[in-house]
């Protein structure tokens, strides 16, 4: 891989992201909502880390809140020591949707160097780091097809190349295996899991699935709605070798139980 | 080497049958269709005609038989209706039976007989008010999209301006261009224009607005400046749409033309053609126009769809 932007290298010792006191309130035709409350929440280099709870509790919000494209209305957060803005604009992150977002119009290919083009990288470049990361995501010989042609699984993995393709050091995924069915999701879970190892990357997740949160991440920070916030943040002890059949040991079971706990504190259940 | 010449010939006819098999299959129903637009015609025109025939025949105090009533019905100089092949030989001898230019002292000018002849001066100013009505909706579009001040004032009037008859302002707009000294081709296709623009201004809009907020969010995460979202995502996301509109343009454009040749006492053109036929009561030469007309239409509407077929197929969009 080429040498790392040095902006995109955080200080040693500071994390990637640190929110504190975080408020964030939407301003509807039936008065404000209240998405975000008291957010505070550190994530240091390296973190695979999950955000899950029911809908309405702010997890999306939360990263929309990292990416800059929400602003909070109170509180501060750093994304690499910098504003959530000044982070974008250094290429700090690479976003994935819960749908995989390819344009129709262009192929594989030119979908994974769509930000490569934006960013002014050179055509020998594009065509190099398209490569590559197609090759990460196991995409290498699709780079010409058109996304219609490609399974809903190929192509969230062609969204997380697209993603990959500036090399960020952090990637934020909002329910990107969300929309897949459970065999294709174990799958990309194992992929996941294997291209943060090898890439070093954070990673920010948001799911509403226990087993996904917890077979992936590092720490799980459990959210509750009305207002959204952080009920537990769970540190996971999980090695950091996970065949997929380390769902069914005593300890995986332990941490998703305490998942389930912080949700069920969260009064997420009551409706 | 002659083994995959077979299979590659086999393969050609495999493929010619099933393309025969889906052309049959289109074009089966249009002409059952056709076949029977084509005998209400003929009862039609004898309904209608046989008024005239019966009348002639009183006058002149000679018995007719139903046979001689039908034959006289479909043979009629000028007709109320005239019968399909009464049009189709008028059709024929107005384009293949007559020269495009004839020699007139000396020299080589259009034949105002031929039909092509008045097809052409009312095409090409279709062809012009269609270009500059497609120009003019599509930057009316971006301009609508990008700007909200036209936002709010653009639509509007383009809406209003359709709801004004074009029959009535045509004459004022060539007064006004004439008096500017400007005649010919530019006064009809800017009338042509004003009706062709609304439709492509109307999907256009739609188009450049149709990327959703993730496409758009996708973007802001790359910081993408306001021209870099149009160029890579509203104006690719649009080009479906905007053909769509076009095909309805371009029709628009036609009707445009053959209007404004109505009410400025144009000497040519289809529009021109009516007009005449009218006057003289020559209902098959008004028929024949109509029809030419509508063979243009189809014509500019078959090209557009065949540029749309292949502009889709290359950008991935035409499954």
């Amino acid at each position: 891989m080429a040498a790392q932007t040095p902006t995109s290298k955080p200080a040693p010792v500071s994390p990637v992201i640190e929110a504190r006191g975080l408020d964030l309130t939407f301003q509807t035709a039936d008065g404000p909502v209240q998405a975000l409350r008291d957010v505070n929440l550190t994530i240091d280099k390296g973190d695979f880390v999950s955000f899950i709870g029911p809908s309405g509790c702010g997890k999306t919000t939360l990263l929309r809140v990292i990416a800059a494209l929400e602003h909070p209305t109170g509180g501060s957060i750093t994304v690499n020591g910098m504003t959530p803005d000044a982070a974008r604009r250094s290429r700090a992150y690479g976003y994935v949707f819960q749908a995989a977002g390819l344009y129709p119009w262009r192929t594989i290919e030119k979908n994974v160097k769509l930000p490569l083009e934006i960013m002014g990288f050179d055509r020998a470049e594009q065509e190099n780091r398209a490569k590559d990361v197609l090759q990460l995501v196991d995409l290498e010989g699709f780079g010409k097809k058109f996304p219609w042609q490609l399974s809903g699984g190929m192509q969230q993995r062609a969204s997380i190349a697209r993603a990959l393709a500036f090399d960020a050091d952090l990637l934020l995924m909002d329910e990107p295996f969300g929309a897949l069915d459970e065999i294709v999701r174990d799958h990309l879970n194992e992929q996941l899991l294997a291209l943060w190892k090898r890439t070093e990357k954070t990673i920010g997740f948001v799911t509403h699935s226990i087993p996904e949160a917890v077979y992936l991440s590092t720490r799980i920070v459990v959210m509750s709605p009305r207002p959204g916030r952080i009920t537990d943040v769970i540190e996971s002890d999980l090695p950091a070798e996970r065949p997929l059949d380390i769902r069914d040991t005593p300890e995986f079971l332990a941490i998703a139980h305490r998942v389930r706990e912080g949700l069920r504190a969260g009064h997420a259940y009551e409706d | 080497m002659s083994a995959t010449a077979d299979t590659a010939a086999g393969g050609g006819i495999g493929a010619l049958g099933r393309g025969l098999g889906r052309v049959s299959g289109a074009v089966l129903p249009v002409l059952t269709v056709v076949a029977c637009i084509v005998v209400l015609w003929y009862v039609a025109a004898i309904g209608m005609n046989r008024a005239w025939t019966l009348d002639a025949a009183q006058r002149q105090g000679v018995e007719l038989t139903a046979g001689e009533i039908i034959a006289d019905a479909m043979r009629q100089d000028r007709p109320v209706l005239p019968a399909p092949h009464q049009v189709a030989a008028e059709l024929w001898n107005t384009t293949m039976g007559e020269p495009i230019l004839r020699e007139r002292r000396g020299e080589y000018r259009p034949n105002p007989r031929s039909l092509f002849f008045h097809a052409w001066q009312t095409l090409a100013p279709t062809l012009m008010g269609f270009v500059i009505g497609g120009l003019a909706g599509i930057l009316l579009a971006v301009g609508i999209v990008h700007n909200r001040a036209m936002d709010l004032s653009v639509m509007p009037w383009a809406i209003a301006s359709q709801t004004i008859p074009i029959l009535a302002i045509a004459p004022m707009i060539i007064v006004v261009l004439n008096s500017i000294g400007l005649e010919g081709l530019i006064p009809k296709s800017l009338i042509s224009a004003y009706l062709s623009f609304f439709p492509v201004v109307v999907g256009m809009v739609k188009g450049l607005r149709s990327p959703g907020a993730m496409d758009l969010d996708l973007l802001r995460t790359y910081s993408a400046s306001g021209a870099e979202t149009f160029w890579k995502l509203r104006l690719p996301a649009s080009v479906p749409f905007l053909f769509a509109s076009l095909k309805v343009g371009i029709a628009a454009a036609l009707v445009g033309t053959i209007v404004a040749e109505l009410p400025t006492g144009a000497r040519f053109g289809l529009g021109a053609r009516l007009l005449t036929g009218s006057y003289y009561g020559q209902t098959i030469q008004i028929w024949s126009a109509l029809f030419m007309a509508a063979i243009c239409a189809a014509a500019l509407v078959a090209t557009l769809s065949f540029v749309e077929r292949v502009t889709l197929r290359r950008m991935g969009l035409d499954r």
